[in-house]
Protein backbone atom coordinates (compact mmCIF):
# COMPACT_ATOMS: atom_id res chain seq x y z
CA UNK A 1 0.00 0.00 0.00
CA UNK A 2 2.60 2.41 1.06
CA UNK A 3 4.77 1.67 -1.92
CA UNK A 4 1.74 2.57 -4.30
CA UNK A 5 1.46 5.61 -2.83
CA UNK A 6 5.15 6.04 -3.00
CA UNK A 7 5.25 5.40 -6.16
CA UNK A 8 2.58 8.40 -6.89
CA UNK A 9 2.35 11.03 -4.25
CA UNK A 10 4.20 13.23 -6.79
CA UNK A 11 1.48 12.95 -9.15
CA UNK A 12 -0.97 15.66 -9.84
CA UNK A 13 -4.14 15.96 -11.61
CA UNK A 14 -3.69 18.56 -13.46
CA UNK A 15 -0.85 16.56 -15.73
CA UNK A 16 -2.37 14.28 -18.62
CA UNK A 17 -3.10 11.14 -17.29
CA UNK A 18 -0.26 8.60 -19.10
CA UNK A 19 -2.48 6.26 -21.43
CA UNK A 20 -1.08 3.11 -20.40
CA UNK A 21 -1.44 3.37 -16.81
CA UNK A 22 -2.78 0.64 -15.28
CA UNK A 23 -6.78 1.31 -14.88
CA UNK A 24 -7.01 0.34 -10.38
CA UNK A 25 -4.17 2.21 -9.84
CA UNK A 26 -4.77 5.45 -11.50
CA UNK A 27 -8.86 5.47 -10.26
CA UNK A 28 -7.32 5.60 -6.57
CA UNK A 29 -4.33 8.34 -7.25
CA UNK A 30 -7.61 10.32 -8.77
CA UNK A 31 -9.94 9.83 -5.90
CA UNK A 32 -9.72 11.84 -2.75
CA UNK A 33 -7.84 9.66 0.58
CA UNK A 34 -10.64 11.30 2.63
CA UNK A 35 -13.67 12.49 1.22
CA UNK A 36 -16.33 15.02 3.76
CA UNK A 37 -19.60 15.73 2.48
CA UNK A 38 -22.19 18.27 4.29
CA UNK A 39 -20.17 17.65 7.59
CA UNK A 40 -22.80 18.92 10.93
CA UNK A 41 -21.80 18.51 14.18
CA UNK A 42 -23.87 19.64 16.93
CA UNK A 43 -22.45 18.68 20.70
CA UNK A 44 -24.86 17.45 23.58
CA UNK A 45 -24.71 20.96 24.78
CA UNK A 46 -26.22 22.44 21.96
CA UNK A 47 -23.03 23.67 20.78
CA UNK A 48 -22.63 23.70 17.15
CA UNK A 49 -18.74 22.83 16.34
CA UNK A 50 -19.20 22.11 12.60
CA UNK A 51 -21.38 23.32 9.79
CA UNK A 52 -21.82 22.26 6.23
CA UNK A 53 -18.13 21.21 5.91
CA UNK A 54 -17.37 19.71 2.48
CA UNK A 55 -13.16 18.59 2.09
CA UNK A 56 -11.38 16.55 0.15
CA UNK A 57 -8.08 15.75 1.08
CA UNK A 58 -5.43 14.50 -2.02
CA UNK A 59 -3.50 11.29 -1.71
CA UNK A 60 0.56 12.08 -0.32
CA UNK A 61 -0.17 15.24 0.56
CA UNK A 62 0.32 17.47 3.81
CA UNK A 63 -2.79 19.30 4.03
CA UNK A 64 -2.51 22.07 6.65
CA UNK A 65 -5.68 23.04 8.34
CA UNK A 66 -5.40 26.58 10.06
CA UNK A 67 -8.35 28.00 12.48
CA UNK A 68 -7.69 30.54 15.72
CA UNK A 69 -8.70 28.49 18.98
CA UNK A 70 -12.58 26.73 19.10
CA UNK A 71 -12.97 26.84 15.15
CA UNK A 72 -13.56 22.92 15.05
CA UNK A 73 -10.22 22.21 13.93
CA UNK A 74 -9.93 19.05 16.63
CA UNK A 75 -14.03 18.27 16.46
CA UNK A 76 -13.15 17.73 12.45
CA UNK A 77 -9.92 15.31 12.93
CA UNK A 78 -12.43 13.72 15.61
CA UNK A 79 -15.56 13.25 13.48
CA UNK A 80 -12.85 11.85 11.24
CA UNK A 81 -11.17 9.38 13.21
CA UNK A 82 -14.50 8.32 15.17
CA UNK A 83 -14.16 10.30 18.12
CA UNK A 84 -17.41 12.00 17.95
CA UNK A 85 -19.97 11.10 16.37
CA UNK A 86 -21.49 13.74 13.14
CA UNK A 87 -24.93 15.01 13.36
CA UNK A 88 -24.64 14.83 9.40
CA UNK A 89 -23.07 14.05 7.02
CA UNK A 90 -20.81 11.80 5.39
CA UNK A 91 -16.69 10.86 5.52
CA UNK A 92 -15.22 8.41 3.40
CA UNK A 93 -11.63 7.15 4.03
CA UNK A 94 -10.08 5.53 0.94
CA UNK A 95 -13.55 5.15 -0.29
CA UNK A 96 -14.90 3.11 2.68
CA UNK A 97 -17.69 5.34 4.99
CA UNK A 98 -16.27 5.53 8.34
CA UNK A 99 -19.93 4.76 10.06
CA UNK A 100 -21.32 1.93 8.02
CA UNK A 101 -17.51 0.46 6.65
CA UNK A 102 -15.23 2.00 9.91
CA UNK A 103 -12.92 -1.25 10.23
CA UNK A 104 -11.59 -0.62 6.74
CA UNK A 105 -11.96 3.22 6.97
CA UNK A 106 -9.89 3.19 10.32
CA UNK A 107 -7.68 1.03 9.94
CA UNK A 108 -5.30 2.92 7.91
CA UNK A 109 -5.46 6.05 9.79
CA UNK A 110 -2.96 6.98 12.71
CA UNK A 111 -3.86 9.91 15.41
CA UNK A 112 -1.52 11.98 17.22
CA UNK A 113 -3.71 14.11 20.02
CA UNK A 114 -3.34 17.74 20.82
CA UNK A 115 -2.88 16.84 24.31
CA UNK A 116 -0.34 14.69 25.82
CA UNK A 117 -2.25 11.09 27.11
CA UNK A 118 -0.20 8.15 27.81
CA UNK A 119 -0.54 4.88 30.60
CA UNK A 120 1.43 6.62 33.24
CA UNK A 121 3.30 3.68 34.15
CA UNK A 122 3.45 1.14 31.20
CA UNK A 123 6.81 0.46 29.65
CA UNK A 124 7.15 2.96 26.13
CA UNK A 125 7.21 -0.52 23.96
CA UNK A 126 4.38 -1.75 25.53
CA UNK A 127 2.27 1.37 24.57
CA UNK A 128 3.34 0.89 21.19
CA UNK A 129 2.47 -2.42 21.21
CA UNK A 130 -0.95 -2.09 22.62
CA UNK A 131 -1.49 0.41 19.22
CA UNK A 132 -0.58 -1.63 16.90
CA UNK A 133 -2.68 -4.69 18.31
CA UNK A 134 -5.77 -2.18 18.52
CA UNK A 135 -5.89 -1.56 15.16
CA UNK A 136 -5.71 -5.21 14.31
CA UNK A 137 -1.97 -5.57 13.50
CA UNK A 138 0.12 -8.64 14.55
CA UNK A 139 2.99 -8.22 16.09
CA UNK A 140 5.74 -6.98 14.19
CA UNK A 141 8.63 -6.27 17.12
CA UNK A 142 10.77 -4.78 13.93
CA UNK A 143 8.76 -2.12 13.05
CA UNK A 144 8.32 -1.20 16.23
CA UNK A 145 11.87 -0.88 16.73
CA UNK A 146 12.78 0.71 13.62
CA UNK A 147 9.69 3.56 14.51
CA UNK A 148 11.13 3.85 18.23
CA UNK A 149 14.83 4.42 16.25
CA UNK A 150 13.63 7.10 14.39
CA UNK A 151 11.92 9.26 16.55
CA UNK A 152 15.35 8.60 18.99
CA UNK A 153 13.16 6.60 21.78
CA UNK A 154 14.78 2.82 21.26
CA UNK A 155 17.10 3.88 24.60
CA UNK A 156 13.94 4.64 26.26
CA UNK A 157 11.56 1.53 24.91
CA UNK A 158 11.72 0.52 28.74
CA UNK A 159 10.71 3.30 30.53
CA UNK A 160 7.08 4.08 31.74
CA UNK A 161 6.00 7.04 29.92
CA UNK A 162 5.77 9.44 32.99
CA UNK A 163 9.22 9.23 33.22
CA UNK A 164 9.40 10.96 30.01
CA UNK A 165 10.76 14.55 29.24
CA UNK A 166 7.76 16.45 27.60
CA UNK A 167 9.30 16.38 24.50
CA UNK A 168 9.75 12.35 23.75
CA UNK A 169 5.98 12.17 25.62
CA UNK A 170 4.76 13.73 22.43
CA UNK A 171 6.82 11.51 20.55
CA UNK A 172 5.87 8.13 21.96
CA UNK A 173 2.37 9.56 20.64
CA UNK A 174 3.75 9.89 17.06
CA UNK A 175 5.07 6.34 17.42
CA UNK A 176 1.79 5.51 18.65
CA UNK A 177 0.43 6.37 15.61
CA UNK A 178 2.26 5.29 13.46
CA UNK A 179 2.63 1.54 15.35
CA UNK A 180 -0.02 0.44 12.63
CA UNK A 181 1.74 1.26 9.52
CA UNK A 182 -1.32 4.24 8.44
CA UNK A 183 -1.70 5.84 5.63
CA UNK A 184 -3.21 8.60 6.47
CA UNK A 185 -1.45 10.52 9.56
CA UNK A 186 -3.29 13.24 11.97
CA UNK A 187 -1.70 15.76 13.92
CA UNK A 188 -3.38 17.67 15.90
CA UNK A 189 -1.10 20.73 17.05
CA UNK A 190 1.49 19.02 17.18
CA UNK A 191 4.11 21.48 17.90
CA UNK A 192 2.28 23.51 20.61
CA UNK A 193 4.11 24.17 23.46
CA UNK A 194 7.20 22.41 21.83
CA UNK A 195 10.74 24.04 21.89
CA UNK A 196 12.37 25.31 18.70
CA UNK A 197 14.83 22.07 18.21
CA UNK A 198 11.98 19.94 18.86
CA UNK A 199 9.57 21.68 16.63
CA UNK A 200 12.02 21.08 13.64
CA UNK A 201 12.98 17.63 14.40
CA UNK A 202 8.79 16.99 13.96
CA UNK A 203 9.06 18.53 10.55
CA UNK A 204 12.04 16.48 9.89
CA UNK A 205 9.70 13.29 10.37
CA UNK A 206 6.55 14.77 9.17
CA UNK A 207 8.69 14.87 6.08
CA UNK A 208 10.05 11.65 5.76
CA UNK A 209 6.83 10.35 6.29
CA UNK A 210 5.62 12.29 3.28
CA UNK A 211 8.02 10.76 0.92
CA UNK A 212 7.33 7.40 2.01
CA UNK A 213 3.60 8.40 0.80
CA UNK A 214 1.67 9.34 3.54
CA UNK A 215 -1.01 11.16 3.62
CA UNK A 216 -0.54 13.87 6.65
CA UNK A 217 -3.22 15.96 7.75
CA UNK A 218 -2.15 18.95 10.25
CA UNK A 219 -4.02 21.25 12.47
CA UNK A 220 -1.92 24.24 13.51
CA UNK A 221 -2.52 27.68 14.72
CA UNK A 222 1.27 28.57 13.84
CA UNK A 223 1.19 29.97 10.96
CA UNK A 224 4.76 29.52 10.08
CA UNK A 225 4.51 25.36 10.11
CA UNK A 226 1.80 25.81 7.58
CA UNK A 227 3.79 27.56 5.37
CA UNK A 228 7.00 25.44 6.43
CA UNK A 229 5.28 22.19 5.28
CA UNK A 230 2.04 22.36 3.84
CA UNK A 231 0.83 21.68 0.20
CA UNK A 232 -2.29 22.77 0.60
CA UNK A 233 -4.24 24.57 3.18
CA UNK A 234 -7.39 25.02 4.55
CA UNK A 235 -9.03 27.92 6.90
CA UNK A 236 -11.67 26.97 9.48
CA UNK A 237 -13.11 29.55 11.55
CA UNK A 238 -16.58 29.25 13.49
CA UNK A 239 -17.18 25.37 12.48
CA UNK A 240 -17.34 26.44 8.54
CA UNK A 241 -14.32 26.05 6.26
CA UNK A 242 -13.85 29.12 5.27
CA UNK A 243 -11.04 28.52 1.97
CA UNK A 244 -8.95 25.72 0.88
CA UNK A 245 -6.33 26.51 -1.64
CA UNK A 246 -3.02 25.63 -2.99
CA UNK A 247 -0.54 27.04 -0.51
CA UNK A 248 1.42 28.31 -3.24
CA UNK A 249 -1.82 30.12 -4.71
CA UNK A 250 -2.97 31.21 -1.77
CA UNK A 251 -0.33 33.23 -1.25
CA UNK A 252 -0.16 34.62 -4.80
CA UNK A 253 -3.73 35.11 -5.28
CA UNK A 254 -4.01 36.75 -1.91
CA UNK A 255 -0.95 37.71 -0.53
CA UNK A 256 -0.22 41.19 -1.90
CA UNK A 257 2.64 42.71 -1.85
CA UNK A 258 4.16 46.48 -0.37
CA UNK A 259 6.85 48.59 -1.42
CA UNK A 260 7.49 51.09 1.40
CA UNK A 261 9.59 53.89 0.05
CA UNK A 262 12.08 56.27 2.23
CA UNK A 263 12.04 59.77 1.86
CA UNK A 264 15.74 61.91 3.19
CA UNK A 265 12.91 64.99 3.53
CA UNK A 266 9.62 64.28 4.62
CA UNK A 267 6.67 65.45 2.93
CA UNK A 268 3.65 67.22 3.98
CA UNK A 269 1.30 65.87 1.32
CA UNK A 270 0.96 63.46 -1.41
CA UNK A 271 2.41 65.24 -4.56
CA UNK A 272 -0.65 65.90 -7.14
CA UNK A 273 1.94 63.68 -9.64
CA UNK A 274 2.07 60.93 -7.31
CA UNK A 275 -1.92 61.14 -6.71
CA UNK A 276 -2.35 58.24 -9.52
CA UNK A 277 -0.60 55.94 -7.18
CA UNK A 278 -3.17 55.66 -4.65
CA UNK A 279 -0.48 55.47 -1.98
CA UNK A 280 -0.21 56.23 1.86
CA UNK A 281 2.36 58.39 3.58
CA UNK A 282 3.23 57.71 6.89
CA UNK A 283 2.54 59.88 9.74
CA UNK A 284 6.04 61.54 10.11
CA UNK A 285 6.24 62.35 6.44
CA UNK A 286 8.88 60.29 6.04
CA UNK A 287 7.52 57.51 4.24
CA UNK A 288 5.16 56.30 1.20
CA UNK A 289 3.70 53.08 0.97
CA UNK A 290 2.48 51.17 -2.30
CA UNK A 291 0.44 48.55 -2.27
CA UNK A 292 0.70 46.49 -5.37
CA UNK A 293 -0.61 43.17 -6.86
CA UNK A 294 1.98 40.84 -8.06
CA UNK A 295 -0.08 38.72 -10.47
CA UNK A 296 -1.23 41.53 -12.40
CA UNK A 297 0.64 42.44 -15.86
CA UNK A 298 2.56 45.32 -14.34
CA UNK A 299 3.25 46.68 -10.92
CA UNK A 300 3.59 49.86 -12.02
CA UNK A 301 7.24 50.07 -9.64
CA UNK A 302 8.88 51.44 -12.37
CA UNK A 303 6.41 54.11 -13.12
CA UNK A 304 6.30 55.17 -9.25
CA UNK A 305 10.04 55.12 -8.69
CA UNK A 306 10.26 57.56 -11.81
CA UNK A 307 7.79 60.03 -10.89
CA UNK A 308 9.07 59.81 -7.65
CA UNK A 309 12.17 60.84 -9.21
CA UNK A 310 10.59 63.60 -11.52
CA UNK A 311 9.22 65.06 -8.48
CA UNK A 312 12.53 65.95 -6.78
CA UNK A 313 11.70 63.77 -3.84
CA UNK A 314 15.12 62.40 -2.39
CA UNK A 315 15.00 58.53 -1.73
CA UNK A 316 17.26 57.44 1.28
CA UNK A 317 15.88 53.33 0.84
CA UNK A 318 12.99 50.98 -0.82
CA UNK A 319 11.70 48.02 0.79
CA UNK A 320 9.28 45.60 -0.19
CA UNK A 321 7.27 43.00 1.54
CA UNK A 322 5.34 40.16 0.68
CA UNK A 323 2.41 39.14 2.69
CA UNK A 324 2.62 36.40 5.34
CA UNK A 325 0.15 33.51 5.37
CA UNK A 326 -0.96 34.98 8.95
CA UNK A 327 -1.48 38.37 7.02
CA UNK A 328 -3.80 36.34 4.80
CA UNK A 329 -5.57 34.21 7.73
CA UNK A 330 -5.95 37.34 10.12
CA UNK A 331 -7.37 39.33 7.22
CA UNK A 332 -9.46 36.15 6.41
CA UNK A 333 -11.07 34.75 9.49
CA UNK A 334 -12.06 39.23 10.65
CA UNK A 335 -13.47 39.61 7.18
CA UNK A 336 -15.81 36.27 8.80
CA UNK A 337 -15.87 37.48 11.84
CA UNK A 338 -17.63 41.12 10.30
CA UNK A 339 -20.40 39.36 8.88
CA UNK B 1 -13.93 -9.91 14.81
CA UNK B 2 -10.50 -8.21 15.58
CA UNK B 3 -9.17 -10.60 17.82
CA UNK B 4 -5.94 -8.76 17.86
CA UNK B 5 -7.83 -6.13 19.37
CA UNK B 6 -9.01 -7.77 22.20
CA UNK B 7 -5.91 -9.51 22.86
CA UNK B 8 -4.38 -6.56 23.05
CA UNK B 9 -6.87 -4.71 25.35
CA UNK B 10 -7.01 -7.67 27.59
CA UNK B 11 -3.34 -8.32 27.98
CA UNK B 12 -2.72 -4.25 28.58
CA UNK B 13 -5.62 -4.82 31.19
CA UNK B 14 -3.91 -8.07 32.88
CA UNK B 15 -0.23 -5.76 32.85
CA UNK B 16 -1.52 -3.11 35.08
CA UNK B 17 -2.90 -6.35 37.45
CA UNK B 18 0.58 -8.23 36.94
CA UNK B 19 2.27 -4.60 37.81
CA UNK B 20 0.41 -4.67 41.01
CA UNK B 21 0.63 -7.83 41.77
CA UNK B 22 1.67 -7.84 45.50
CA UNK B 23 -1.64 -5.49 46.10
CA UNK B 24 -3.78 -7.13 43.95
CA UNK B 25 -3.04 -10.67 46.06
CA UNK B 26 -1.88 -9.11 49.53
CA UNK B 27 -5.71 -7.29 50.05
CA UNK B 28 -7.98 -9.78 49.39
CA UNK B 29 -5.88 -12.42 51.52
CA UNK B 30 -5.38 -10.39 54.41
CA UNK B 31 -8.98 -9.33 54.28
CA UNK B 32 -10.41 -12.86 54.43
CA UNK B 33 -7.69 -13.73 56.48
CA UNK B 34 -9.20 -10.92 59.00
CA UNK B 35 -12.89 -12.24 58.03
CA UNK B 36 -11.82 -15.59 59.15
CA UNK B 37 -10.48 -14.15 62.51
CA UNK B 38 -13.27 -11.73 63.72
CA UNK B 39 -16.39 -14.19 62.53
CA UNK B 40 -14.82 -17.84 62.36
CA UNK B 41 -12.98 -17.60 65.33
CA UNK B 42 -13.82 -14.66 67.81
CA UNK B 43 -17.63 -14.97 66.76
CA UNK B 44 -17.96 -17.76 64.61
CA UNK B 45 -17.03 -19.65 68.00
CA UNK B 46 -20.38 -19.12 70.09
CA UNK B 47 -22.32 -19.63 66.55
CA UNK B 48 -22.17 -23.39 66.58
CA UNK B 49 -23.72 -24.29 63.22
CA UNK B 50 -25.84 -23.00 60.56
CA UNK B 51 -28.08 -25.27 58.42
CA UNK B 52 -25.89 -28.00 60.21
CA UNK B 53 -22.49 -26.49 58.80
CA UNK B 54 -19.57 -25.09 61.04
CA UNK B 55 -19.59 -21.64 60.53
CA UNK B 56 -16.26 -20.50 59.70
CA UNK B 57 -16.98 -23.12 56.47
CA UNK B 58 -20.54 -21.43 56.39
CA UNK B 59 -19.66 -17.95 55.15
CA UNK B 60 -16.91 -18.55 52.87
CA UNK B 61 -19.08 -18.61 49.82
CA UNK B 62 -20.59 -15.76 50.92
CA UNK B 63 -17.08 -14.07 51.28
CA UNK B 64 -15.54 -14.93 48.05
CA UNK B 65 -18.61 -14.04 46.70
CA UNK B 66 -18.48 -10.29 48.31
CA UNK B 67 -14.73 -9.69 47.04
CA UNK B 68 -15.59 -11.26 43.62
CA UNK B 69 -19.05 -9.14 43.08
CA UNK B 70 -16.92 -5.83 44.67
CA UNK B 71 -13.70 -6.66 42.48
CA UNK B 72 -15.32 -7.21 39.45
CA UNK B 73 -17.44 -4.19 39.34
CA UNK B 74 -14.40 -1.58 40.77
CA UNK B 75 -11.64 -3.50 38.24
CA UNK B 76 -14.09 -3.26 35.43
CA UNK B 77 -15.17 0.42 36.70
CA UNK B 78 -11.61 1.57 37.27
CA UNK B 79 -10.33 -0.01 33.43
CA UNK B 80 -12.91 1.75 31.61
CA UNK B 81 -12.77 4.97 33.41
CA UNK B 82 -8.80 5.48 33.44
CA UNK B 83 -8.27 5.48 30.01
CA UNK B 84 -10.91 8.15 30.16
CA UNK B 85 -9.76 10.12 33.06
CA UNK B 86 -6.05 10.25 31.55
CA UNK B 87 -7.04 10.69 27.91
CA UNK B 88 -5.72 7.76 26.41
CA UNK B 89 -9.16 6.52 25.18
CA UNK B 90 -8.97 8.16 22.04
CA UNK B 91 -6.95 5.37 20.83
CA UNK B 92 -9.52 2.80 21.54
CA UNK B 93 -12.23 5.14 19.80
CA UNK B 94 -10.55 5.79 16.96
CA UNK B 95 -9.28 2.00 16.49
CA UNK B 96 -10.94 -0.11 13.89
CA UNK B 97 -13.17 -1.82 16.64
CA UNK B 98 -16.79 -2.46 17.98
CA UNK B 99 -18.17 -1.97 21.26
CA UNK B 100 -18.27 -5.24 21.40
CA UNK B 101 -14.88 -6.06 21.35
CA UNK B 102 -13.56 -3.33 23.56
CA UNK B 103 -16.01 -5.21 25.90
CA UNK B 104 -14.87 -8.33 25.45
CA UNK B 105 -11.57 -6.86 26.08
CA UNK B 106 -11.93 -4.96 29.35
CA UNK B 107 -14.68 -6.95 30.92
CA UNK B 108 -13.02 -10.22 30.37
CA UNK B 109 -9.79 -9.03 31.83
CA UNK B 110 -11.66 -7.27 34.93
CA UNK B 111 -13.63 -10.93 35.12
CA UNK B 112 -10.17 -12.86 34.93
CA UNK B 113 -8.71 -10.59 37.63
CA UNK B 114 -12.02 -11.13 40.29
CA UNK B 115 -11.93 -14.79 39.13
CA UNK B 116 -8.25 -14.99 40.32
CA UNK B 117 -8.76 -13.50 43.32
CA UNK B 118 -11.73 -15.65 43.87
CA UNK B 119 -9.66 -18.37 43.87
CA UNK B 120 -6.85 -17.13 45.98
CA UNK B 121 -9.46 -16.66 48.59
CA UNK B 122 -10.96 -20.39 48.38
CA UNK B 123 -7.44 -21.06 48.52
CA UNK B 124 -6.82 -19.08 51.78
CA UNK B 125 -9.77 -20.30 52.88
CA UNK B 126 -8.82 -23.88 53.15
CA UNK B 127 -6.21 -23.15 55.72
CA UNK B 128 -9.01 -22.27 58.55
CA UNK B 129 -11.77 -24.61 57.94
CA UNK B 130 -12.25 -27.97 55.92
CA UNK B 131 -13.67 -26.73 53.15
CA UNK B 132 -16.05 -29.88 50.70
CA UNK B 133 -17.10 -28.51 47.29
CA UNK B 134 -19.84 -31.21 46.05
CA UNK B 135 -20.22 -29.69 42.51
CA UNK B 136 -17.08 -28.37 41.31
CA UNK B 137 -17.97 -27.05 37.88
CA UNK B 138 -20.98 -25.11 39.06
CA UNK B 139 -19.13 -23.39 42.10
CA UNK B 140 -16.66 -22.41 38.56
CA UNK B 141 -19.18 -21.79 36.51
CA UNK B 142 -21.27 -19.60 39.14
CA UNK B 143 -18.07 -17.75 39.62
CA UNK B 144 -17.57 -17.08 36.31
CA UNK B 145 -20.79 -15.64 35.51
CA UNK B 146 -21.09 -13.51 38.39
CA UNK B 147 -17.30 -11.91 37.45
CA UNK B 148 -18.95 -11.11 34.10
CA UNK B 149 -21.81 -10.21 35.17
CA UNK B 150 -20.82 -7.59 37.57
CA UNK B 151 -17.86 -6.77 35.10
CA UNK B 152 -19.91 -5.98 32.92
CA UNK B 153 -21.96 -3.60 35.51
CA UNK B 154 -18.70 -1.98 36.63
CA UNK B 155 -17.88 -0.89 32.98
CA UNK B 156 -21.55 0.83 32.87
CA UNK B 157 -20.15 2.58 36.00
CA UNK B 158 -17.16 3.43 34.59
CA UNK B 159 -18.33 5.20 31.35
CA UNK B 160 -20.75 6.93 33.47
CA UNK B 161 -18.72 8.11 35.96
CA UNK B 162 -17.17 11.72 35.58
CA UNK B 163 -15.26 11.46 38.32
CA UNK B 164 -13.26 9.39 40.95
CA UNK B 165 -15.74 9.74 43.28
CA UNK B 166 -18.80 8.64 41.36
CA UNK B 167 -16.32 5.97 40.46
CA UNK B 168 -16.66 5.03 43.84
CA UNK B 169 -20.17 5.86 44.80
CA UNK B 170 -21.76 2.77 43.40
CA UNK B 171 -19.98 -0.09 44.59
CA UNK B 172 -20.27 1.58 48.06
CA UNK B 173 -23.68 2.76 47.97
CA UNK B 174 -25.09 -0.52 46.07
CA UNK B 175 -22.77 -3.54 45.99
CA UNK B 176 -21.42 -3.59 49.46
CA UNK B 177 -24.88 -3.20 51.51
CA UNK B 178 -26.37 -5.43 48.81
CA UNK B 179 -23.34 -8.19 49.60
CA UNK B 180 -23.80 -7.52 53.39
CA UNK B 181 -27.42 -8.42 53.61
CA UNK B 182 -27.47 -10.99 50.64
CA UNK B 183 -26.63 -13.90 53.27
CA UNK B 184 -23.18 -13.48 52.75
CA UNK B 185 -23.00 -14.55 57.24
CA UNK B 186 -25.94 -15.78 57.80
CA UNK B 187 -29.07 -17.77 56.10
CA UNK B 188 -32.37 -16.36 55.22
CA UNK B 189 -33.97 -18.69 57.51
CA UNK B 190 -32.44 -16.63 60.45
CA UNK B 191 -34.07 -13.73 59.68
CA UNK B 192 -37.97 -12.47 60.54
CA UNK B 193 -40.55 -13.95 58.17
CA UNK B 194 -41.10 -10.08 56.43
CA UNK B 195 -37.20 -9.81 56.07
CA UNK B 196 -36.77 -12.86 54.22
CA UNK B 197 -39.67 -11.90 52.06
CA UNK B 198 -37.67 -8.37 51.45
CA UNK B 199 -34.53 -10.47 51.02
CA UNK B 200 -35.85 -12.38 48.14
CA UNK B 201 -35.82 -8.96 45.98
CA UNK B 202 -32.07 -8.70 46.71
CA UNK B 203 -30.24 -10.25 43.78
CA UNK B 204 -27.14 -10.97 45.37
CA UNK B 205 -29.07 -13.30 47.65
CA UNK B 206 -29.54 -15.63 44.17
CA UNK B 207 -25.66 -15.17 43.68
CA UNK B 208 -24.59 -16.07 47.34
CA UNK B 209 -27.48 -18.99 47.48
CA UNK B 210 -26.46 -20.65 44.23
CA UNK B 211 -22.78 -20.50 45.33
CA UNK B 212 -23.14 -21.93 48.33
CA UNK B 213 -25.51 -24.54 47.03
CA UNK B 214 -22.49 -25.53 44.80
CA UNK B 215 -20.11 -25.89 48.20
CA UNK B 216 -22.57 -27.57 50.72
CA UNK B 217 -25.57 -28.29 48.90
CA UNK B 218 -27.78 -26.18 50.45
CA UNK B 219 -29.76 -23.16 49.39
CA UNK B 220 -31.72 -20.64 50.64
CA UNK B 221 -33.61 -20.18 47.18
CA UNK B 222 -33.64 -22.93 44.45
CA UNK B 223 -30.52 -23.28 42.26
CA UNK B 224 -32.27 -22.98 38.80
CA UNK B 225 -33.58 -19.13 40.48
CA UNK B 226 -29.90 -18.31 41.33
CA UNK B 227 -28.85 -19.06 37.58
CA UNK B 228 -31.94 -17.12 36.34
CA UNK B 229 -30.88 -14.27 38.21
CA UNK B 230 -27.19 -14.42 37.37
CA UNK B 231 -28.77 -14.77 33.58
CA UNK B 232 -31.27 -12.14 34.08
CA UNK B 233 -29.05 -9.34 34.90
CA UNK B 234 -26.03 -10.50 33.17
CA UNK B 235 -28.58 -9.65 30.12
CA UNK B 236 -30.15 -6.58 31.69
CA UNK B 237 -26.02 -5.15 31.47
CA UNK B 238 -25.56 -6.12 27.78
CA UNK B 239 -28.35 -4.57 26.86
CA UNK B 240 -27.13 -1.58 28.51
CA UNK B 241 -24.47 -1.54 26.93
CA UNK B 242 -25.72 -1.88 23.66
CA UNK B 243 -27.91 0.80 24.32
CA UNK B 244 -24.68 2.61 25.32
CA UNK B 245 -22.43 2.01 22.38
CA UNK B 246 -25.52 2.67 19.58
CA UNK B 247 -26.37 6.02 20.96
CA UNK B 248 -22.42 6.78 21.92
CA UNK B 249 -23.60 8.40 25.25
CA UNK B 250 -20.76 9.71 27.21
CA UNK B 251 -18.11 8.42 24.93
CA UNK B 252 -18.95 10.33 21.26
CA UNK B 253 -20.97 13.31 22.09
Amino acid sequence: MLALNAAHHTYRPSKQVPTLRIIVPTERVLSPIISIQGLHKVYDSGFTALTDVNLEIERGEIFALLGPNGAGKTTLISAICGLVRQTRGTISIDGHDTVDDFRKARSIVGLVPQEVSLEPFEKVLNTIRFTRGLFGKPGNEKHLEEILRELSLWDKRKSPTSQLSGGMQRRVLIAKALAHEPEILFLDEPTAGVDVELRKAMWETVNRLRERGVTIILTTHYIEEAEAMADRIGIISKGRILLVENKKELMTRLGGKQMTIELVEPIAAIPDSLQRFSLRKSEDGHELIYDYDISADRSGIASLLSAVSSEGLMVKDVRTRQSSLEDIFVDLVNEDGAQ
Amino acid sequence: MNFHAIASIYRFEMSRFFRTIGQSIVSPVLSTSLYFVVFGAAIGSRIEEVDGLDYGAFIVPGLIMLTILTQSVSNAAFGIYFPKFIGTIYEVLSAPISFIEIVIGYVGAAATKSFLIGLIIYITANFFVDLPVNHPGWMLAFMFLTCISFALFGFIIGIWAESFEQLQLVPLLVITPLAFLGGAFYSLSMLPPIWQTISLFNPVVYLISGFRWAFFDQADVPVFASLLAVAAFMLLCLGAIALIFRTGWKVRN
